[in-house]
């Protein structure tokens, strides 16, 4: 099954398998898998656990390499690229969102929107005011000095959300955002992340297991045994 | 250095443990500091002895004595520059605890096989016309604050006077300083005339001489041909060294550097397991923080060089405030109360100090680094 929109696609994701080995036991977690995502596109990857959605979000991010085939993002191969190069590949281009925000405890707010920035030649002065940017644009520029023990859930992901746009990046991707929140602050990331798309124009892939949150989503794709799919797994 | 406050907060996520790691680090090289002082202080005299000079002894105890007339026989063998003696007089100042080595000496041959020994032409001159003068080292008159003109009596232990007495009693005419900061200015010389007249035994006897030769590099030939010179005589000698000889005098108390060396060997090693046991948690505590920080753009090597700068922060916290602790302990004073020639910390054992740190953070370090370096971002995002 492929999945695609061929005008000024962003992301080119073909013939793509993964397999994990885990001791003699292999497993097929992605056969053959295509996907075309157009830039400025909002979609929302659904599916039952298992099913490979982190897997293929991975895939795009960069965070992992295919078995086989090619994950193309931006017009370049970063399948084919080194350790290094991905990892500068990263830092200018992905944006990422945890399940469970994922903050650095010891550093305050302002610290770790901060982070990604210190991988670029940015002055002091210009990091903490594109940190200050950040957490404003996610309405948290009151709480930039409290520290993540000090924020609630939706509060620390609103944070994730200012580490993963400080950069700018290309993509935005996110691994079941709101599925450690209540529905009142995961309306509110989702309101967040639909602004960002709508406004900045920010292509965000979401993985999520809630179809109230894929709803905001513009596509939603399912995948099911490592096949993706437009309609949802019986 | 904008990495530095990452470095930091990562020690400060759990600061009971970060903080008694510091703790047992800074107590290891305090003690490599009081302890390379205590070690210094037992080789200041290796450490200066000249190159040059050999000793020559009794053959069969530094306790038994050599004729005075020896020094002649000495200084006409070929390859000896010149020869002066010293006699080990043991004597008490008002109570045993207060140690130093008192010596009658000849003054003129003193000044000229000395010359770490700094003194003033105007002492010089004091000392030559005072037959009961003594040259005090200035670290020996800040021990007792003594200043010149003072008169100094010495009980003897082992040289009683002609006229029954044990006293002798000495005028301090003279001050001598150091050249080197490790110059031993803990000694107290006087005249051997003086002294040779006063005793009521051993005349015309010396303790040990000092020669020096012209050519160091046949320092030993000239040993040989010394003692081959007295071989079946009453007095056979044994020439050596002067820094062998010093160092035999003090390995009479022991072999301090081994002593020394197997304590702090046995510190380092368990303050090793504790420092790395200490990073081992600390990454493993971090895997899903690493992973983010790949996942953001880090590279494995500079998460690599992250925990290995983490691990130099622990034990550059713990090793410079240990080293700066020693080094206070030590300006403040030897604990024999002034026993020791020198004490103070070398400024070679401070660089030890400091290069002991670094080693001591890449040992601790390098495991828990290279597993923070090969993390699959994927696989610990899922941990």
């Amino acid at each position: 099954m492929t999945a695609n929109n061929t005008h000024g696609n962003l992301v080119k994701v073909h013939g793509v398998d993964k397999v994990f080995k885990r001791g003699s036991e292999v497993i097929h977690v992605l056969g053959g898998l295509n996907l075309d995502i157009p830039g400025g596109e909002f979609l929302a990857l659904m599916g039952p656990s298992g099913s490979g959605k982190s897997t293929l979000l991975n895939l795009i991010g960069g965070l992992d390499r295919p078995s086989e085939g090619t994950v193309e993002v931006g017009g370049e191969r970063i399948d084919k690229l080194s350790d290094r190069k991905l990892a500068g590949w990263r830092a200018r281009h992905v944006g990422l969102v945890f399940q469970f925000y994922n903050l650095m405890p010891v550093l305050s707010a302002q610290k770790n929107v901060e982070l990604p920035l210190l991988l670029t030649k940015l002055s002091k002065a210009e990091r903490k005011k594109r940190a200050a940017i950040a957490l404003d644009i996610v309405g948290l520029s009151h709480r930039s000095g409290h520290y993540p023990r000090q924020l609630s859930g939706g509060e620390q992901q609103r944070t994730g959300i200012a580490r993963a746009i400080v950069t700018d990046p290309t993509l935005l991707l996110c691994d079941e955002p709101t599925g450690d929140l209540d529905r009142k602050a995961g309306d509110e990331i989702l309101d967040l992340l639909q602004a960002l798309n709508r406004e900045q124009g920010k292509t965000i892939i979401m993985v999520t297991h809630d179809i109230h949150a894929a709803a905001r989503a513009t596509r939603t794709l399912y995948l099911n045994k490592g096949q993706l799919s437009i309609d949802p797994v019986e | 250095m904008k990495y530095l406050y990452l470095l930091f907060s990562g020690l400060k996520r759990k600061k009971l443990r970060t903080g008694l790691t510091i703790l047992s680090i800074m107590v290891a090289f305090l003690l490599f500091g009081y302890l390379s002082a205590i070690r210094q202080a037992f080789d200041a005299g290796v450490d200066v002895a000249g190159a040059d000079r050999l000793i020559v002894r009794h053959k069969v105890s530094l306790i038994q004595l050599l004729p005075q007339s020896y020094e002649a026989r000495i200084e006409r063998i070929e390859g000896v520059d010149n020869a002066t003696h010293s006699t080990w007089f043991g004597g008490i100042y008002q109570e045993p605890r207060n140690f130093f080595a008192q010596m009658p000496i000849v003054p003129e041959e003193l000044f000229d096989m000395y010359p770490e020994f700094v003194i003033s032409d105007e002492h010089k001159a004091a000392w030559l016309e005072t037959r009961s003068g003594a040259l005090v080292g200035r670290g020996l008159v800040d021990r007792f604050g003594w200043k010149l003109g003072d008169r100094i009596p010495i009980n003897a232990t082992i040289w009683g006077k002609k006229d029954g007495g044990r006293t002798w009693e000495f005028d301090l005419v003279a001050i001598y300083d150091g050249a080197e900061k490790g110059t031993d200015t803990s000694q107290f010389f006087f005249r051997y005339d003086f002294f040779d007249e006063t005793r009521a035994g051993g005349t015309g006897q010396v303790g040990w001489y000092t020669v020096r030769v012209s050519d160091p590099d046949k320092a030993a030939e000239v040993a040989a041909a010394i003692d081959a010179e007295f071989a079946n005589s009453a007095f056979e000698t044994k020439a050596e060294p002067e820094g062998a000889f010093i160092q035999g005098f003090a390995n009479q108390i022991g072999n301090i550097g081994f002593i020394i060396m197997t304590i702090m060997s046995a510190v380092f090693f368990t303050i090793l397991l504790v420092a790395g046991n200490t990073m081992a948690y600390t990454v493993r505590e971090r895997t899903n923080e690493l992973a983010v920080l790949k996942a953001i753009g880090f590279t494995d090597s500079g998460v690599l060089g992250l925990v290995l700068g983490e691990s130099l922060a622990l034990t550059f916290v713990g090793g410079a405030s240990g080293l700066g602790l020693a080094w206070l302990l030590v300006s403040m004073g030897d604990p024999t109360n002034g026993s020791f020639p020198v004490f103070y910390l070398p400024t070679a054992n401070i660089l030890i100090g400091f290069v002991l740190i670094v080693v001591m953070a890449f040992i601790v370090g390098i495991i828990p680094a290279v597993q923070a370096q090969k993390l699959q971002i994927a696989d610990a995002l899922r941990r």
